[in-house]
């Protein structure tokens, strides 16, 4: 069968066609970040083929300074000359509405050398076996147990990517990138219950390094794991944050560590809130895209800013902030490689640690749900986050997935919510139990918090 | 016309039952005003194809930027080979008869997109409106205003005959503020959209619309959080809808049914709902965010009624939807662009209006939650949805007191239907963007106000 064929970027043409237009145009200042990927996915329903796709995807983010030093932005998946002098054109016009008390500039480290990723490329794999692959794995998870009738939410897929970032002072940033991913999220049903559904995802470089067998492992257990419910009791619980729960939690709030958000008064942090005490006194968060767990980590950001560690929270104090060209200029300090591209370049953090602060104890020792003396409810999983959070006000109120752990018996509660304040999430936090696990989104142990507020559908 | 239809007699010839071709030109602008200044506007252009190819029930799809002949015989012939064809494997008898003469949607509205405000005008009119907020508001920490114009051309062209073209434009504008004074904070937004009308940003009405949003953030700023529990609810109005479009629209889209996702899929003909419920998808009301002069596989939409006097009625179904469930298709079949596939997807969606006034829900109920305003929700792969109440008020013998932050309302369809036992005579649509299978995509919600008689109010 026909193969898809890989689109590659020309870094060097590119910057020679976008010069020329950009001197046509006396353009004398402009960068560009640019994109392009082949992917191919396979959906299974019950041993056949669902849904097979393809796509190839080409994208660039243009932006220009005028003669005023006013930066205008446009996007266009046309990458023809045509498609680039539209592109030019439209961001010239558009910088004619650039913000004068805010422009933004070429990140200082722009050329400042990449620290090295060990992302090994791989060659993809023919659709036809991404399916085959996917139908044993459909077929093992739903022989695991009797009451797991269908895998409703499946998917194998595998992308080649690459990505630039260029500007008119000669940075010339280039990631090359291959990733593949499998969910399975399988629903389960007994007779005269309601039915449940869990799921498991991972992640690696290629489909051949994909750890299938742990995803229906973990997919199977965490189904089975609910097929027994009962409703929990309205009230307040001590919560045992799942590693991917509590890192979706931080990540929701991730605001509170954003310079453009302080900067726009949308964060709970100030300008000068760095030194607060934000959490107890031996947590630790730190944004590290670039450990080795990050599958697909960027080596730099929209800016060319290279990727680099940073510590937000350290002994619980509040130690720096995520930061854009724009935004460090206006701290004093350096761009820390957490930037997109835009007219108004926004902030975002990659991939992060969560644990004990060297030296400080690390709270409650030997924590162990299954042997505490009171009720513990396990957060396993948090669901609509867009919805339930309230970033810059603190508060949430999310459905979850989980468990009431009572005497040494662990039972999944049938439907309930958890609400509270992170800010008193994060100073009501006992300690952590077990050792830290990776996840997409980072790194973290289970993570113990007293006294949230739940709701049952009692 | 030749291009499309060799690609279409190749992909006939080489053995596939049905080949669809979607091509896409867009045109966005989005302008964002933050206090009293723009900080940012972003044009974005762009064009592709998405190519699916059906043999039985099975189907590929491949989409691409290069809409060269080389690119889209590649793009072609990758899809025939997730199937198993190629042309050397050709076993179809059956030859491609050509295109039907195309129906041309777009042939009134080559104008639009000049006809839509200047981007000085947007900007002015942004300005406008944060500016009106600042004059309505108080102890506004932040004030945003967001303005976005897609334009969307398409054709669709297929083996079976379709041959169609529209252009699509939508205009939305969002006011949010942020208010703190002291220890209390509220967010709030409220977001406004129409489509195929160029004129409409220039006919929006900034200061009712600051005065709307900064009347409820003054209200909510100084609200105490709802304790939770079991009670009835009275949901305003307007974007009140997102509940039913979340909760039970979903789960009559045939994609549900194909998944085994719906509770509903063998109770065609049965109550769903309490009998006070119909409930209707179109796409049809001028002006509506949701609103096609054809769906994204070239059919025209229809009025469907969905559920009748708490009766299900019909499913959502799309070209792939009607194979393979059998439900016929409703006009729905919808995607974000060319790197989607279509699945069928909802429109305009709305409870229809009932007999009664909000006054008289509101004074049915002696404790209960008054729902003004609803933030988003999901619903869960069993049904099973939760909803942040965005401005909340106590209702306390049939009167509305004081008002309430921080509730979410959870439940399932199937158990709340058959709940909601009074329909007001206030319908309202309100446009908002739905996220599923085939991308996001500009929809509408509606309701008139409607009375729950028991659901659960997660809070504090």
């Amino acid at each position: 069968m026909t193969q898809p064929t890989i689109q590659t970027l020309n870094a060097e043409a590119l910057s020679g066609r976008l010069q020329q237009l950009a001197q046509g145009a006396g353009i004398q200042q402009w960068d560009l970040g640019a994109s392009c990927s082949t992917d191919t996915s396979v959906q299974v329903d019950r041993g056949e083929a669902k849904q097979m796709k393809g796509a190839q995807r080409s994208a660039i983010t243009l932006r220009v300074w005028n003669g005023d030093g006013l930066v205008g932005i446009t996007s266009t998946s046309d990458l023809s000359d045509s498609g680039l002098a539209r592109a030019l054109s439209g961001a010239r016009d558009a910088s004619a509405f650039g913000n004068a008390e805010e422009t933004p500039a070429f990140s200082p480290l722009a050329t400042a050398p990449l620290a090295p990723l060990d992302q090994p490329l791989h060659q993809p794999q023919p659709i036809l076996s991404l399916l085959d692959t996917l139908k044993q794995a459909e077929r093992q998870l739903l022989d695991r147990h009797i009451a797991i009738g269908t895998v409703p939410y499946n998917g194998l897929a595998q992308r080649s990517s690459e990505r630039l970032y260029l500007n008119s002072e000669g940075a010339c940033r280039h990631q090359t990138l291959t990733t593949a991913s499998l969910y399975l999220y399988a629903r389960a049903e007994e007779a005269g219950r309601k039915p449940r559904s869990s799921g498991a995802v991972r992640l690696a470089y290629g489909t051949a390094e994909l750890d299938i067998a742990g995803c229906i492992e973990e997919a199977a257990e965490r189904t089975i794991a609910h097929l027994d419910y009962a409703p929990i009791e309205t009230g307040y619980y001590t919560c045992v944050f799942s590693p991917e729960a509590f890192l979706d939690l931080i990540g929701a709030f991730s605001s509170l560590f954003n310079a453009r958000a302080v900067l726009d008064g949308v964060s709970l942090s100030h300008r000068d809130s760095l030194g607060d005490s934000v959490a107890v006194p031996f947590l630790s968060i730190r944004d590290n895209g670039l450990h080795p767990g990050n599958v697909g980590a960027s080596a730099f950001d929209g800016e060319g800013t290279p990727t680099a560690a940073l510590d937000l929270v350290a002994g619980g104090v509040l130690k720096n902030f995520l930061h854009s060209e724009a935004t460090a200029r206006a701290f004093g300090v350096a761009p820390t490689g957490h930037a997109g591209m835009g007219a108004k370049v926004s902030v975002g953090a990659d991939w992060f640690e969560i644990g004990v602060t060297p030296g400080s104890g690390g709270g409650q020792q030997g924590l162990d749900r299954l042997n505490h003396a009171g009720p513990v409810v396990v957060i396993d999983s948090l669901s609509a986050l867009h919805a339930g959070v309230k970033a810059s006000q603190g508060s949430f109120s999310l459905p979850f997935d989980g468990w009431l752990v009572e005497g040494g018996v662990s039972r999944s509660i049938e439907a309930a919510t958890v609400a509270g304040d992170i800010r008193t999430v994060m100073k009501a936090i006992v300690g952590f139990e077990g050792l830290a696990k990776i996840t997409p989104d980072g790194l973290c142990p289970y993570v113990w918090v007293e006294g949230l507020s739940i709701t049952g559908e009692a | 016309m030749l291009r499309l239809e060799g690609l279409l007699a190749s992909g006939r010839a080489a053995g596939a039952d049905l080949v669809e071709i979607f091509l896409e030109r867009t045109d966005h602008l989005g302008v964002l005003a933050e206090q009293d200044t723009i900080t940012s506007v972003s044009p974005a252009f762009g064009m592709g194809a998405g190519i699916r190819v059906f043999l039985g029930d099975r189907d590929g799809f491949v989409s691409t930027n290069d809409l060269s002949d080389r690119g889209l015989m590649q793009a072609l012939e990758q899809a025939l080979g997730m199937l198993g064809l190629s042309h050397s494997s050709s076993s179809n008898t059956s030859p491609f008869e050509g295109l039907q003469l195309m129906r041309d949607f777009a042939a009134a509205k080559l104008d639009w997109l000049d006809s839509c405000p200047s981007l000085a005008e947007a900007t002015l009119k942004l300005l406008e409106g944060t500016g009106r907020l600042e004059h309505h508001g108080r102890h506004l920490q932040a004030r945003r205003g967001s303005y976005s114009r897609d334009w969307q051309s398409v054709l669709v062209a297929a083996s079976d005959g379709t041959f169609a073209r529209d252009i699509r434009l939508h205009q939305s504008l969002g006011l949010n503020v942020l208010a703190a004074d002291g220890d209390h904070r509220a967010g709030l937004g409220r977001r406004y959209g129409t489509s195929d009308r160029p004129d409409d940003l220039r006919q929006w009405d900034a200061d009712a619309a600051a005065q709307d949003v900064c009347s409820s953030v003054g209200t909510m700023l100084y609200a105490d959080y709802v304790e939770a529990g079991q009670m009835p609810a009275v949901l305003a109005n307007r974007f009140g809808g997102v509940i039913f479009h979340e909760a039970c629209g979903h789960l009559l889209e045939t994609t549900q049914v194909e998944r085994g996702t719906t509770p509903f899929a063998e109770m065609v003909g049965q109550s769903i709902a309490h009998e006070a419920v119909t409930a209707i998808d179109e796409g049809l009301s001028d002006g509506a965010f949701g609103s096609l002069s054809m769906d994204d596989e070239g059919m025209e939409p229809q009025r469907t009624v969905l559920i009748e006097n708490g009766v299900l009625k019909r499913f959502l179904s799309d070209r792939a939807g009607e194979l393979r469930t059998g439900h016929s298709r409703t006009g729905s079949g919808r995607r974000q662009g060319h790197t989607f596939a279509a699945a069928s997807r909802m429109r305009n969606t709305f409870i229809a209006a009932g007999p009664h006034t909000p006054e008289q829900l509101i004074g049915s109920v002696d404790k209960g939650l008054y729902c003004k305003s609803m933030g988003g929700g999901s619903v869960g792969p069993t049904g099973q949805f939760n909803f942040a109440v965005e401005e909340g008020y106590l209702i306390e013998n049939g009167q509305l007191t004081k008002p309430v932050k921080g509730a979410t309302l959870i439940g399932e369809a199937k158990e709340v239907m058959p709940r909601i036992s009074m329909c007001a005579n206030d319908l309202e649509l309100a446009a908002g963007f739905c996220g599923s299978v085939s991308g996001s995509i500009f929809v509408t919600v509606g309701q008139p106000h409607i009375k729950v008689d028991s659901i659960t109010v997660g809070g504090r």
